[in-house]
């Protein structure tokens, strides 16, 4: 028999039983809640009267409706306001933890979920939220799930699942200097495309992820979901370890020895057989740029928007307004956003401020703004006075939340607005209507600030 | 929720790969608090012409006569045809809402996003997938035939045209009893609650740190 992968071991220690019809229930050990899509669960819950199974599990804050500055006055919509009064009224009425609003702690749900300890190795995961799979990098499995499925998980502490089949991709190698996460992530979706892992829990190997910071395995699982996978993993190392000793709520003393015990044993066996293996190298990564409406547009900085006879790119180029041919390099920005899920920690703040350090934003740029990630990372960034150069740089400093991510709160593109973003979606509409989004890294969302344009970081043939 | 049953509907053809969740439905609809009412606002940036925000009458806006559903017959459509990856994006069970309230209760793609195609069964409507040729094909069809129909039956697996032609679909056996018989999901799951304490009880005893507050 051969040995098992990391997501069989974390599936197998999960299962609560298999039925017959090929389903199997799975414990789930956190469920983390936001605003946007718990408030109908909440209902479902009160309708049938029933209640949560184990409270403590869930834990809740607002996080896509909020404000991102004067954030003491309030929230001015009064649409976004109910919705976040609503989960604070659910929260305090089935007693469940919320980093409200005001709470310093308070942040993106998939920021202060590890930063917490809330998010543990080996755990099962859930949010109503796609971007869960991010929580994959501790070596915990952790995956999105629709309004019903959270109703589900707070009454029951399970959930109805069909094991998905195993994928392995591997990074070999090491990157060159100033490729980030966010280039690799890119990269690996340009390669097996946005439904490359549709069906699969991807588990993500080789050199170039075991070299990655916690921050950087976070940025690769954020972004699996755009590779069509619910779950990406990767196995736990001493880098695990480290990040999660002494978070707030990670176990201490002999728990702690003894979950660290355990933890060092969430390796896929060197015998494990994958369904799949894609193997990469990492030296041909370059910094990236997506240049169409999917993720999977997505090209290199000194690449070319592709020819494509048969006119699939069509709509894609007629609302990015862009031409086959063109150099990415001729690409101005009106817009920069530096944040989100994908790319908001303290690392991310740090490899952008490096950039920024002196420099003046273009004249061309109409807003450059940093949104931290959660309260802790603000403060950390403040400390290291991050704050400043920004602001001194141009740039708009800001509040945790979402933002200009998805655009529910104020911060949004106006139509044809152009962005370079180190958010994870392009999508038509999705920061703002008839925004027009180009992801990419927080390095490469920083010089583009500063020069108007798509410049190559890595080279320092821009430096203005 | 309800049964699927046996039924004839209108399929209309929405020839793009890659529909998101923000085209289904855009975020500001997502700050609703309730279940329904996300109807209107079905692919809302390609049915209006204006900006659509929520709590906005939508009979009144100007409509992008362009858009296949507001085209004549497709009003009535209850099957929407489209190309692979359909559904792609947030985890957001306002897209299946959205698509249910308007009056869709299939959806045919050469494929769908995990999360999204789970969402369906949840809320009453089911995904099919066929192969790239047979949607080409499909295609084809209600482009020379405007407003045809397929008659969806579940129970055999089954999709007949009005001249009689079937086209067989495959589905995991669990999805179809749950669609055929409207089951509801927690209820099944709390019939095995002993299991589930069992389990509960012997976790605790395995990752003792996960039973700590
Ligand atoms: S930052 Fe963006 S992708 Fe992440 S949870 Fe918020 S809206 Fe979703």
């Amino acid at each position: 028999m051969s040995g098992k992968t990391l997501y069989d071991k974390l599936w197998e220690s999960h299962l609560v039983r298999e039925n017959d019809d090929g389903t199997s229930l799975l414990y789930i050990d956190r469920q983390l809640i936001h605003e946007v899509t718990s408030p109908q669960a909440f209902e479902g819950m009160r309708i049938t009267n029933r209640s949560l199974w184990r409270s403590e599990t869930n834990v809740a804050v607002p996080d896509h409706n909020i404000p991102t500055k004067d954030r003491y006055k309030g929230i001015s919509d009064p649409i976004s306001k109910l919705q976040v009064d609503t989960l604070d009224e659910n929260c305090d009425s089935f007693q469940i933890k919320e980093f409200k609003m005001t709470d310093p702690n308070q942040g993106i749900v998939h920021v202060i979920g590890p930063e917490q300890g809330l998010t543990l190795p080996g755990m099962t995961i859930v949010c109503g939220d796609s971007h869960t799979s991010t929580h994959g990098a501790l070596g915990a499995l952790a995956f999105g799930i629709g309004t019903s499925e959270v109703e589900h998980v707070m009454t029951t502490q399970c959930l109805i699942q069909q094991k998905s089949k195993n994928m392995l991709i591997k990074v070999n190698g090491q990157l060159k200097k100033g490729i980030t996460a966010k280039d690799l992530i890119l990269a690996i979706i340009g390669k097996i495309g946005t439904a490359g892992g549709t069906g699969y829990a991807i588990e993500f190997g080789g050199d170039a992820i075991k070299a990655l910071s916690m921050e950087g395995r976070m940025t690769v699982c954020n972004m699996t979901i755009e590779a069509g996978a619910r779950a990406g993993l990767i196995a736990v190392d001493q880098t695990t370890i480290d990040y999660v000793k002494g978070k707030p709520f990670a176990p201490k003393g002999e728990l702690w020895e003894k979950a660290v015990t355990y933890w060092k044993t969430l390796q896929s066996d060197s015998d494990a057989e994958f369904d799949k293996i894609v193997e990469m190298d990492a030296i041909d990564i370059n910094p990236m740029v997506t240049w169409g409406t999917s993720p999977e547009m997505v090209i290199d900085i000194d690449g070319m928007i592709p020819f494509n006879e048969n006119g699939i790119h069509e709509p894609a180029l007629n609302y990015m307004d862009l031409e086959k041919g063109t150099r990415i390099k001729d690409i101005a920005l009106d817009k920069v956003f530096i944040g989100s899920c994908t790319n908001s920690r303290i690392e991310d703040l740090r490899e952008a401020a490096k950039v920024v350090e002196g420099k003046k934003i273009a004249n061309s740029i109409k807003l450059a703004m940093v949104v931290p990630g959660s309260g802790p990372v603000k403060e950390q960034a403040e400390q290291e006075g991050l704050d400043k150069i920004f602001i001194d740089a141009g740039f708009e400093w800001r509040e945790p939340g979402c933002s200009m991510c998805l655009a529910m709160n104020a911060d949004r593109l106006e139509p044809g607005e152009r962005c370079a973003s180190t958010s994870n979606r392009n999508f038509e509409g999705r920061q703002g209507q008839g925004g027009r989004t180009h992801l990419v890294s927080p390095p490469m969302a920083a010089a583009a600030a500063i020069n108007g344009y798509f410049v190559n970081v890595v080279n320092d043939e821009w430096v203005n | 929720m309800e049964k699927f049953c046996t039924f004839t509907g209108i399929v209309a053809p929405l020839d793009r790969a890659n529909i998101d969740t923000d085209a289904i439905i855009p975020k500001q609809f997502l700050k609703s608090i309730h279940r329904s009412g996300f109807g209107p606002n079905l692919f809302d940036e390609w049915r209006y012409l204006d900006h659509g925000e929520p709590g906005i009458d939508c009979s009144n806006r100007p409509l992008n006569q362009g858009f296949i559903l507001n085209k004549d017959p497709y009003q009535q459509a209850s099957i929407l045809l489209t190309r692979e990856n359909f559904g792609c994006g947030s985890s957001r069970e306002h897209a299946p809402w959205a698509l249910a309230e308007f009056g869709f209760k299939t959806l045919i793609a050469e494929s769908f996003a995990d999360i999204f195609y789970n969402n369906c069964f949840k809320n009453g409507i089911l995904p099919i997938t066929f192969s790239k040729d047979i949607i080409q094909f499909l295609f084809e069809k209600a482009e020379e035939n405007t407003g045809f129909t397929f008659t969806v039956n579940l129970e055999d697996q089954i999709l007949i045209d009005s001249s009689g032609n079937v086209f067989e679909f495959k589905l995991e056996v669990y999805r179809k009893n749950a669609l055929l018989n409207g089951l509801d999901d927690i209820g099944l799951t709390l019939s095995h609650e002993n299991e589930i304490i069992v389990f509960e009880k012997n976790h605790q005893i395995m990752q003792p740190w996960l039973f700590t507050s």
